[in-house]
């Protein structure tokens, strides 16, 4: 089909999309099921006059000779936006914990606490760490593949898809359209629009990989797609549901019980292990020998921890459901296969450690290195630190305490976070074409601010989490509770204010990267080094 | 015997026997002979083609 019979066939499919919203907004049955279905109408309308303009035009030739960028340029600002609206909401709930005046009067029902905690964690997994995942996978599989990303602007919509899907679910989360699922808040027509883009997803990246002029398929794309294929069959498996009409955005779970409790941690964990594990393992496995400018340490571990990683970690999630209605063999399969997890997390990071061997001197010069170098410690941290957790007597005290989510953070912080700024300030001169970083001695200031900001989180919630959890199972001589729930929420107070001001500094720094950036592209001097004249794309 | 127990008892026995042994089977195709030039030239690929696509073979000639 040619680009002509295909705009015929996209103006039919936008022309039926935009009636259909248009039909379907005005049936609402919901606020925020109307007003998504505006959304999608404005998209689809917009995009029909662009095509209608662009229809029996002439179409400019797609360069071969080059690597598709300008998608790659777009992810990057796009982590660097959504991770400061995230880090920012996180600031403000932290906030809200600790002062619970914050919680308006006049925003209630819209952003009070409840509202506003799965606005943060979507924010910073999805919107920060989705981006800097399709950006990355984008940039290494081109240049590990030594093509062109394949499917042409399928790219763009791939990209643009995903604003959509993140925009969809933050306003879904302030007017209450959510499914309460962790991690898997949207409803069911969002979920269904997730799934397309993703589809989409795996077929830019595995068409780059079949037509790839390497023989050998880097570790890193193993990587990157086992977390593309994962997280497609996760998604789909946890948000089986029936919507209730097909004009509001109430669904009903197909599974119940037990069973729904299983497929939520099952998809839950694994979204760790997929999303946040898997994925910027791939970053590390490119940004890290890149920055260090030698081999990954070993090539062979790096294939043996791959599929260790991927055999184990499946297995895992039943230890978020210690001493629930989950049958005992099953709690006790998570925390065995948990605790052997803890070999390929530690082989990983030592084999991202151990690229530095004869290059440490680098971390005294490079903050960007010493950023990642950082990330692999958190990382190995948090990976000792959650099988220790998953130990069902271990567990009898961490869970349900502020510990979970000083476990979260130390990784989510460190080892996403940082990895991720370290990727930036290596892809914005590649990208930008710049000779260097605007400024080191602002990564370095962004570098303290950060790993300072991790520690007062995570040490602020390991004392306030042991601290509750040993309240709560305080008996008298009797056999009486001692504290009540009250008692432990007034004693926390001092620690929520010190994790509060952890964030402020990790969210101050993440600012300071966005100038740092910024100036890059602004005022650092161009790479002259190039040759030959490289066309604009 | 009703379907969950057919599907237990064969997951945790053929199955997983099977799942150990293409795992351990992987452990032996890493580390087999030859195996260290592949993987060499493998991890040194990141420093190649890093300003633009590969050209292809008919354009080489």
């Amino acid at each position: 089909m040619n680009t002509g019979t295909l705009n015929y066939v996209k103006l039919v499919v936008l022309a039926l999309a935009t009636l259909f919203t248009m039909i379907a907004a005005s049936y609402a049955r919901d606020l925020a099921y109307q007003v998504h279905m505006v959304i999608f109408m404005i998209v689809a309308a917009g995009l029909f006059l662009t095509t209608l303009r662009a229809t029996d035009e002439p179409a400019a030739p797609t360069p071969t000779n080059e690597y598709f960028d300008s998608v790659v340029r777009a992810g990057v600002i796009a982590t660097a936006f959504w991770g400061v609206v995230g880090f920012l909401v996180g600031v403000v709930i932290a906030f809200q914990l600790a002062f619970p005046q914050l919680n308006f009067a006049w925003a209630e029902g819209y952003a009070n606490f409840g509202r506003l905690r799965p606005l943060h964690t979507s924010a910073v997994i999805f919107a920060f760490g989705g981006n800097a995942l399709i950006a990355t996978s984008f940039f290494v599989v081109q240049r590990t593949s030594a093509a062109r990303l394949w499917g042409g602007n399928l790219g763009w919509f791939v990209f643009w898809g995903y604003q959509l899907f993140i925009v969809l679910a933050a306003t879904g989360y302030l007017l209450g359209g959510t499914q309460s699922k962790e991690y898997a808040e949207p409803e069911w027509y969002v979920d269904i629009w997730l799934t397309i883009v993703w589809v989409a997803y795996l077929a830019v990246y595995l068409g780059t990989i079949i037509k790839r002029k390497e023989p050998h398929i880097y570790v890193a794309n193993w990587f990157f797609l086992a977390f593309i294929v994962t997280v497609a069959m996760l998604h789909i498996v946890n948000n089986i549901s029936i919507p209730v009409s097909i004009w509001g955005s109430k669904s009903v779970q197909v599974f119940s019980g037990v069973q729904d409790a299983m497929v939520q941690w099952w998809y839950g964990h694994n979204a760790v292990g997929f999303f946040l594990t898997a994925g910027f393992l791939g970053m590390m496995y490119y940004f890290v020998p890149k920055q260090a400018e030698r081999p990954v340490f070993s090539y062979k571990l790096s294939i043996i921890h791959f599929w260790a990683l991927i055999f184990l970690y499946i297995w895992a999630g039943p230890h978020h459901l210690h001493y629930t209605a989950l049958p005992d063999w099953a709690s006790t399969l998570g925390m065995v296969f948990s605790i052997i997890l803890w070999m390929p997390s530690w082989g990983g990071m030592i084999n991202g450690l151990m690229t530095l061997q004869g290059a440490w001197d680098k971390l005294r010069t490079d903050p960007v290195l010493r950023m990642m170098v950082t990330s692999l410690a958190f990382y190995g941290m948090s990976t000792f630190e959650g099988p220790m957790m998953s130990i069902r007597s271990v567990n009898s005290l961490s869970h349900y305490t502020d510990w979970t989510i000083g476990h979260v953070h130390s990784g989510a912080l460190g080892w996403n976070g940082l990895i991720t700024f370290g990727a930036l300030y290596y892809l914005v001169p590649v990208l930008w074409k710049r000779e260097r970083l605007y400024s080191l001695s602002l990564v370095s200031w962004h570098f303290w601010l950060a790993t300072i900001g991790i520690v007062l989180y995570a040490a602020s919630m390991w004392v306030t989490g042991i601290m509750e959890g040993l309240m709560w199972r305080e008996v008298d001589a009797n056999g009486f509770l001692v504290n009540s729930f009250a008692d432990t929420v007034s004693a926390k107070f001092p620690m929520y204010v010190v994790r509060g001001l952890g964030g402020v500094l990790f969210l101050s720094g993440a600012i300071i990267m966005c100038y740092n950036l910024w100036m890059t592209v602004r005022a650092a001097p161009a790479k002259a080094s190039l040759g030959t004249a490289v066309p604009a794309e | 015997m009703e379907t969950y127990s057919l599907l237990r008892e064969f997951a945790d026995s053929w199955m997983l026997l099977l799942l150990f042994c293409v795992f351990v089977g992987i452990w032996f195709w890493v580390i087999r002979p030859g195996s260290s030039k592949t993987h060499r030239d493998a991890a040194t690929m990141i420093f190649r083609n890093d300003e633009r696509p590969a050209p292809d073979k008919e354009a080489q000639k």
